[in-house]
């Protein structure tokens, strides 16, 4: 009966791994961070875009309402794909859209506002993408929805008209 | 003849103290242990990407700032995950990870000690 | 497009021919006389089939035959003809063809060759082959066909990505398959022999020149996988631990531990359960890691598709094979009673056994690293990740008694030894113990492991050394084959202690002024190529001594897929590597500059050589 003991565990041993095998080919591998909701924001300080201007964090995030906060650039090409919608956000009066510049040139950077529009309230300068990270962003496009001073939803990617729906759902 | 290939061997070796200009180790050696996550499979330190490049340059700062490599560590894991450090550490999630080949090395030790003691 | 339907037809020709060898085999299995030939041909056949199959596809990608969907995928009309012919097993469908190719080609040869061993044995073989065989042509096929039509026919295909057009490359696949499903031989082979009850010294002896074979072909093959990582990826490193990296190094490691155990059965009936089931476990592991690399559960630089359906097949596949192959053993296999320790402890018996018990250790370490991460996602949805340093902490620390025993152990006796040369070993042991602590206190690295580590390595270096000269030609495999390691290990070892890098930014014309290194930016060229645009750097750097380099990395900018890659410009020498390699910068008019001294590079490499040269020595050495 011993004798048995061994053959048998290893058939059983081999038979766990298959199913431990089989049920992971079910599951993506592309890994995206945990979208760690409710954390604070971080602080920091900025350069703005189209002024010479050093704006705090507490500064930009201080009123009552949700903001919504973009890291682009104008290299980027899904920063085009999602630029209506945010000036679509920007036009309602429940949010204010804050841009982060990300690893750009000032002057290509205007020029994408000056084609596609400004929807941003503020426009804050990360020269070489440690602010975003800071945010826990390691892209572009990303999109941070703030209120009271919580980062309380993620988005990886580019916006869309799905998306769109579900961020004006929120302050409902 | 030993004697001599130990010498030539020595010499040469000698020749070697102009290399090891290693400014920025300490972060060298974070970076290696911090995976780029928009490559696949390469350590910020490897990597040239963007991300990476801001990553080493965050590093450098939060070094500036004083901070010891095992902060530096849980701040990355905080933000993104464990999934972002190449070295998995011993936590709850990970004994098996260490155990298993200690106890497979301690099991066929034994397995050998076994076969020779049946013997008598 | 005619090359596409042949091709296609081929495979399911092929299919059937396998199908009916099988067929005959069993039905003959006991009247078997006549079988010899008639199995001979048919074997031929089978892999005249897959010849003809992979030599349409080979063509539909040097005529650019956009009909065919793998070649649309996986190449473009400017890519040059050396790159179309290799692109036909760099994508997956063609690598499988290949896989089916090595299966074929190795049995028929197997059966061509195998003279002084039972019929019954041959045909027992070849069943078990072709269960292995069918099982590729029908997930071919199904799965992954290569000759799928595309309609309305492209004019361009996607192209190959950019990375994988390298010399080293091209090659890559073919050496390692030739290692890696070399060893289905092996394992048939195995599982026929423990059927028959014939795993034996005779078995041993005949077995042992594909063992050889398969394993330096996986050698070689995963040294030109590190070779073109180190030139290729820019990034000067050749070995990071990569889930498809270890996936080819679990195979080498069984295969190697298979050889030595090999090399006692061919002399005494013992260690027969080691020797069937690493043989079992090499070929299991390769099919393992053709799952794993495959089926899209692993993130890496190297994964192919991410087709779970694929994977399916394969897991479903490679576990048929292993539960026959526990059945087998569990069933037909007895272990002889005598097995257990009819030697005494301190002779070769035992040091092959040691040996054993470590290599299994870092079997399992790798195995373990690759997969967990796997298993913690499954059961408890957490991501980790398992790098360099798990593998460094588990394995270096035992490396040490490793290469100890590599040092010794051939040189104990057979049965029962006392060690000649006390004196010798001993006074080379305090030797290797002070060069090695002179070089580390000297350089500053961390002391006692390093110290210890090298002292290792240099022990075995030395006696290897002097058994070469002192014993000349007696047992010359085997001491080529460990002083090349030794080499390895100390090759690997300094590249790593002394290793420096430089990482600055600058504009052309710029210079970067280190303490013991001068970097000029000198100047750009601009190329055009035939599919590529090309930006050339040149740089003089002047070290401490005066010695200057004029050092040219490049950019490369694809248009088809649009990507860039970094074309380091390495200067080898004898003694070190200079190795500089360029990035452009996301909006800026500098450039990022990472210069590295990299010493012993070549070294690296010419050990693994040496580790296999002694693996081809034992293959030509006629049995005494």
């Amino acid at each position: 009966m011993k004798q048995k003991l061994v053959p048998y565990s290893i058939i059983v041993i081999f038979f766990v791994i298959f199913v431990v095998f089989y049920k992971s080919l079910e599951d993506t591998n592309i890994y995206t961070p945990e979208v760690k909701i409710n954390n604070d924001i971080p602080i920091f300080s900025a350069e703005r875009l189209l002024s010479n201007e050093t704006l705090d964090s507490k500064e930009i995030f201080q009123l009552d309402k949700f903001y919504i906060l973009n890291i682009w650039s104008s290299w980027c090409a899904p920063c085009r794909d999602e630029h209506s919608i945010l000036m679509d956000l920007s036009k309602s009066n429940k949010f204010i859209v804050i841009g982060m510049n990300y690893k750009d040139n000032k002057k290509n950077a205007k020029s994408f506002l000056d084609e596609l529009g400004n929807p941003y309230e503020k426009i804050i300068i990360d020269k070489n993408g440690t602010k975003s990270i800071e945010w826990g962003a390691f892209g572009v496009p990303e999109t941070f929805i703030i209120y009271n001073n919580k980062i309380i939803k993620k988005y990886i990617g580019p916006l869309n008209q799905e998306l769109f729906l579900e961020i004006q759902n929120l302050t409902k | 003849m030993k004697t001599f290939k130990t010498l030539i061997i020595i010499f040469h070796l000698l020749f070697f103290n102009n290399l090891y200009a290693n400014e920025n180790s300490e972060r060298n050696e974070i970076t290696k242990n911090l995976r780029c996550l928009i490559c696949q499979g390469q350590s910020v330190y490897d990597s040239d990407s963007d991300f990476a490049n801001s990553m080493k340059i965050l590093v450098d700062k939060k070094l500036n700032e004083g901070l010891s490599d095992k902060e530096i560590y849980s701040y990355f894991k905080e933000k993104y995950g464990d999934w972002i450090l190449y070295d998995p550490g011993l936590n709850k999630n990970t004994y098996l990870l260490w155990l298993l080949p200690i106890l497979i090395f301690l099991f066929g030790g034994a397995i050998i000690v076994k076969s020779f003691i049946f013997k008598k | 497009m005619i090359y596409s339907v042949v091709g296609h037809y081929s495979l399911i020709l092929g299919l059937c021919i396998g199908l009916i060898l099988v067929y005959f085999s069993i039905q003959n299995f006991r009247n078997f006389n006549q079988l010899d030939n008639k199995i001979l041909s048919f074997s031929f056949l089978q892999l005249f089939f897959v010849v003809v199959s992979f030599l349409a596809l080979v063509i539909s990608f040097i005529i650019s035959d956009f009909s065919n969907e793998t070649v649309f995928n996986n190449s473009h009309t400017t890519k040059p003809l050396f790159y179309k012919i290799s692109g036909t097993w760099g994508n997956h469908e063609g690598s499988l063809l290949l896989w089916l190719l090595v299966l074929t080609l190795f049995i028929f040869i197997f059966l061509l060759r195998t003279k002084n061993q039972p019929i019954k044995y041959k045909i027992l073989t070849l069943v078990f082959q072709q269960v292995i065989i069918i099982g590729f042509f029908l997930f071919l096929i199904l799965t992954s066909n290569p000759f799928n039509y595309l309609f309305p026919v492209p004019n361009e295909g996607l192209g190959l990505n950019p990375i994988l057009q390298d010399p080293a490359l091209a090659i890559h696949p073919p050496i390692l398959y030739l290692g890696y499903v070399g060893s289905s031989i092996i394992f048939s082979s195995a599982l026929a022999a423990t059927t028959l009850k014939m795993v034996s010294t005779n078995w041993a002896i005949h077995i042992k020149k594909w063992v050889l074979i398969s394993w330096i072909f996986l050698t070689l093959g995963i040294l030109l996988g590190s070779i073109w990582a180190y030139y290729e990826l820019g990034w000067g490193g050749f070995w990071f631990w990569d889930p498809v990296e270890n996936v080819s190094l679990m195979p080498w490691l069984a295969l190697t531990t298979l050889l030595h155990c090999i090399l006692v059965l061919e002399r005494k009936e013992t260690l027969t359960s080691w020797v069937i089931i690493l043989s079992i476990a090499t070929f299991t592991l390769s099919m393992c890691g053709t799952f794993l690399v495959r089926s899209g559960i692993l993130n890496s630089v190297h994964t192919f598709a991410n087709d779970p359906e694929r994977g399916l097949f394969i897991l479903i596949f490679l576990f048929t094979l292993i539960f026959l192959s526990l059945l087998i053993f569990f069933v037909f296999h007895k272990p002889s009673q005598n097995n257990q320790a009819n030697f005494f402890w301190l002779s070769k018996e035992t040091s092959i056994l040691i040996n054993n018990w470590f290599m299994m250790y870092f079997l399992s370490v790798v195995l373990i690293g690759t997969v967990y991460p796997i298993f913690l996602d499954v059961i408890s949805s957490q991501k980790i990740s398992v790098g360099p340093p798990f593998y460094h902490k588990l394995i270096i620390p035992f490396l040490i008694p490793f290469l100890l025993m590599m040092a010794i152990g051939p040189k104990l006796k057979w049965i029962k030894s006392d060690l000649k040369d006390k004196i010798y070993l001993f006074s080379l042991l305090v030797i290797s113990v002070l060069i090695s602590f002179f070089i580390v206190k000297n350089f500053n690295a961390n002391v006692l492991v390093n110290t210890i580590l090298i002292s290792a390595a240099l022990y075995l270096f030395f006696i290897t050394l002097r058994d070469f000269f002192i014993k000349k030609y007696k047992n010359l495999a085997q001491n080529i084959a460990h002083f090349g390691f030794s080499l390895l290990i100390l090759s690997i070892l300094f590249n790593n202690l002394f290793s420096s890098e430089i990482i600055t930014n600058l504009k052309v014309g710029e210079t970067y002024n280190g303490s013991k290194t001068k970097i000029v930016f000198e100047s750009i060229n601009q190329k055009k190529q035939k599919n590529y645009n090309s930006i050339i750097a040149n740089f003089s750097i002047t070290n401490s001594e005066g010695i200057n380099n004029n050092l040219s990395p490049e950019l490369r900018i694809y248009n088809q897929p649009k990507i860039t890659t970094s074309e380091a410009d390495i200067k080898t020498t004898l003694m070190k590597d200079k190795f500089i390699v360029i990035n452009l910068v996301q909006n800026q008019d500098y450039f990022n500059v990472r210069y590295q001294v990299k010493p012993f590079m070549l070294w690296i490499w010419l050990s693994v050589m040496i580790i296999s040269l002694g693996g081809l020595i034992s293959l030509l050495k006629k049995r005494t």
